[in-house]
């Protein structure tokens, strides 16, 4: 049986499927943002027809069918997806150095630093943030159109302070360890140990935090532009949402479910890749999560008791784990 | 005591910071609010009402910010939040009086069934691991990734237009029954409050399972479980010992999702033209009412605090470690 280098186990696919489905799904989102707009087969504005005065359900010529002023609706939902990906990868991106600096800073200092950054953060925790989005935009989108990059901003604002918290605390548990002590007596500045002795021990949280962060940011971005408080006319899987819910698309008697589904679903989809992806971390993290992912028929296989509901966690290696390891 | 003395520190200084930002972005925003107000008014606007709105919004006033500043703290403290532009010459308050129990009444009731029910099926997903329980958490998850409008426009679709189990919209029949304690009126309330509850139920009952089932799984390692397992205690015992302890960080994580339950609701009482703040929120957002946008954000806020604050009771009451005084 030929043995793999052991360097190879760093390229190796994760083994859970929830891993594998949700990264292939997450990549796939990605992708569509880049070329997107480029394979969408009409301009998403403009009208293709002036005779019908219903929207039109899916046909060879329409795919996804057409709005009620006869757009296409995959082209919009082809465009739209590069602004919702976008704006919640700036919002997830930004929000998540906030909390690594905050959080980091927080834990490491302690003290008056602490005390501030803590505060601060709680305070964004329990203020509602679509509330105080709503507002800030709608003063914004009042005087200037926003643009992604902007949105992604302020998005982030809200978005930071659960991550911040969540590595303040871990950092927290760091600060005495042996290696930092260490690192400290020889002398290294501050701004050294927390980049290179504390941070990559938080690598997972930070991950977590980003991805709970991009889909916090795509629900807001989405949210928001539903309400109508980011311009309507800026095409985004929440303005298609938007026409939609205002044509009563679901309301009609012939529901005219190709309008709204598409653009629901891809907005739960990229969520839920994403979702699945922390799922997977959250396994890594807490090896307790995952014994519990072993179904009843690998635990038989592995030749585990089938009820042990308590005082024991199964770690044991599953079947499927121990081939793929000979493979 | 100590634990509520913290939380309600916390609890007022955000208040304190709500109401600052709420002053600041229109003064930091470019553009005059005031005079697209003037706009949307239907009927006559008088000299003394812009004059209000001019110190609202720090437009065209002698006042000096601080000054403002002042003004704005002694018009909350009186229960002024301005005049509605879009229902002139109402004030944001009444606006705001008239929606809030709806909203309350059903994004509470809402809240209450998905908090128990979903820490009640995480015991059990916790409890019988690797059972099919755990195949749809991840499905689960779907509808709690999803936004929640989204998956009213699909309840409304499905449940209303499709089966017409249930009305499209509104919160009661306008046409036919007045408001009042009659069962005809509450009976249709209810009738038509169970699709939007449903939709906020299932949006929001994955994170309390999840979080029940992950925290029920540490839980059942400890030392104590396993003895009360034992000593032969009925598993209905043993589960209880457990779940008791496991509860405590949902209750805790309680001030996290209530914030996301309540803006998903507000999104949910669009899509079903539901009489509450949503709705209201919505025709503010349409018509540029700002002092009503603002009046919502405020009231929300208070109101998130204020279901905080009743956790942490609860939270001091199930956790006796909490009322120790250190």
């Amino acid at each position: 049986m030929p043995h793999k280098q052991p360097h190879k186990h760093m390229f190796q696919l994760p083994k859970s499927a929830k891993i594998r489905i949700g990264l292939v799904l997450a990549l796939l989102f990605t992708l569509l943002a880049v070329i997107g707009p480029w394979l969408a087969p009409y301009n998403p504005n403009v009208s293709l027809s002036t005779t019908n005065p219903l929207p039109q359900p899916p046909s060879s010529h329409h795919w996804l069918g057409t709005t009620q002023v006869q757009q296409d609706v995959l082209s919009q939902l082809l465009v739209g997806g590069r602004s919702t990906i976008l704006v919640s990868l700036i919002a997830g991106v930004i929000a998540t150095f906030l909390a690594v600096g905050f959080g980091v800073a927080a834990g490491y200092y302690g003290g008056w630093l602490d005390d501030l950054l803590s505060m601060l953060a709680n305070i964004f925790l329990v203020l509602p943030a679509l509330p105080l989005l709503i507002v800030i935009f709608g003063f914004l989108s009042k005087s200037a159109n926003p643009n992604d990059v902007l949105i992604g901003v302020v998005i982030s604002i809200t978005g930071w302070a659960f991550g911040a918290r969540v590595l303040r605390a871990q950092t927290l548990s760091m600060r005495n360890r042996d290696y930092v002590t260490s690192a400290r007596i020889i002398g290294e500045r501050s701004w050294r140990i927390m980049a290179f002795e504390i941070l990559p021990n938080l690598v997972p949280i930070v991950a977590t935090s980003f991805l709970f962060t991009v889909i916090y940011g795509v629900g807001a971005y989405t949210a928001l532009s539903f309400l109508g408080v980011i311009s309507v006319a800026h095409w985004s899987w929440g303005t298609m949402l938007y026409w939609a819910q205002s044509a009563q698309a679901a309301q009609q008697v012939h529901i005219e479910w190709w309008w709204f589904l598409p653009p629901g679903l891809a907005v739960g989809l990229f969520g839920t890749s994403l979702a699945l992806l922390n799922f997977g971390i959250d396994e890594f993290i807490n090896p307790r999560l995952r014994a519990a992912g072993l179904s009843r028929r690998t635990a038989r296989l592995a030749g585990l008791p089938r009820r042990v509901p308590l005082g024991l966690t199964p770690v044991a290696k599953s079947p499927a784990v121990s081939t793929s390891g000979q493979r | 005591m100590r634990l509520i003395v913290r939380r309600l520190t916390l609890y007022l200084l955000t208040a304190i910071v709500a109401i600052t930002v709420n002053f600041f972005i229109p003064r930091l925003m470019p553009g005059n609010p005031v005079e697209a107000a003037i706009g949307h008014m239907q009927s006559q606007v008088t000299p003394a009402t812009i004059k209000a709105l001019d110190l609202q919004y720090g437009i065209n006033t002698k006042v000096g910010l601080a000054g403002q500043y002042f003004h704005y703290w002694g018009q909350l403290f009186h229960g002024n939040l301005g005049i509605s532009f879009s229902a002139y010459p109402a004030t944001v308050t009444s606006v705001i009086r008239a929606a809030l129990p709806w909203t309350i009444g059903l994004v509470g009731m809402a809240t209450i069934i998905s908090f128990v029910a979903g820490t009640l099926v995480g015991i059990a997903a916790a409890w019988r691991r690797g059972s099919w329980l755990d195949n749809v958490l991840p499905a689960m998850t779907f509808f709690q990734a999803a936004p929640y409008f989204f998956v009213a426009i699909l309840m409304v679709a499905l449940f209303a237009t499709k089966l017409g189990w249930f009305p499209q919209n509104s919160g009661y029949d306008t046409t036919t029954l007045n408001p009042g304690l009659n069962w005809p009126f509450i009976s249709d309330v209810i009738d038509h409050a169970i699709l939007p509850a449903l939709t906020i139920v299932v949006g929001s009952i994955a994170g309390w399972i999840i979080g029940m089932r992950n925290m029920m799984l540490t839980t059942m390692d400890e030392d104590y479980v396993l003895i009360a397992q034992a000593k032969g205690l009925s598993r209905r015992r043993v589960i209880t010992y457990a779940a008791r302890n496991a509860i405590l960080p949902s209750v805790s994580g309680f001030s996290l999702a209530i914030g996301f339950v309540v803006s998903g609701s507000l999104l949910t009482e669009i899509v079903f033209s539901y009489p509450g703040i949503g709705y209201v929120l919505l025709q503010a957002i349409g018509s540029e009412d700002y002092p009503l946008l603002q009046g919502i954000f405020l009231v929300i806020t208070f109101a998130v605090l204020a279901a905080n604050l009743i956790a942490d009771f609860v939270y001091s009451f199930l956790d006796p470690r909490t009322r120790q005084e250190a």
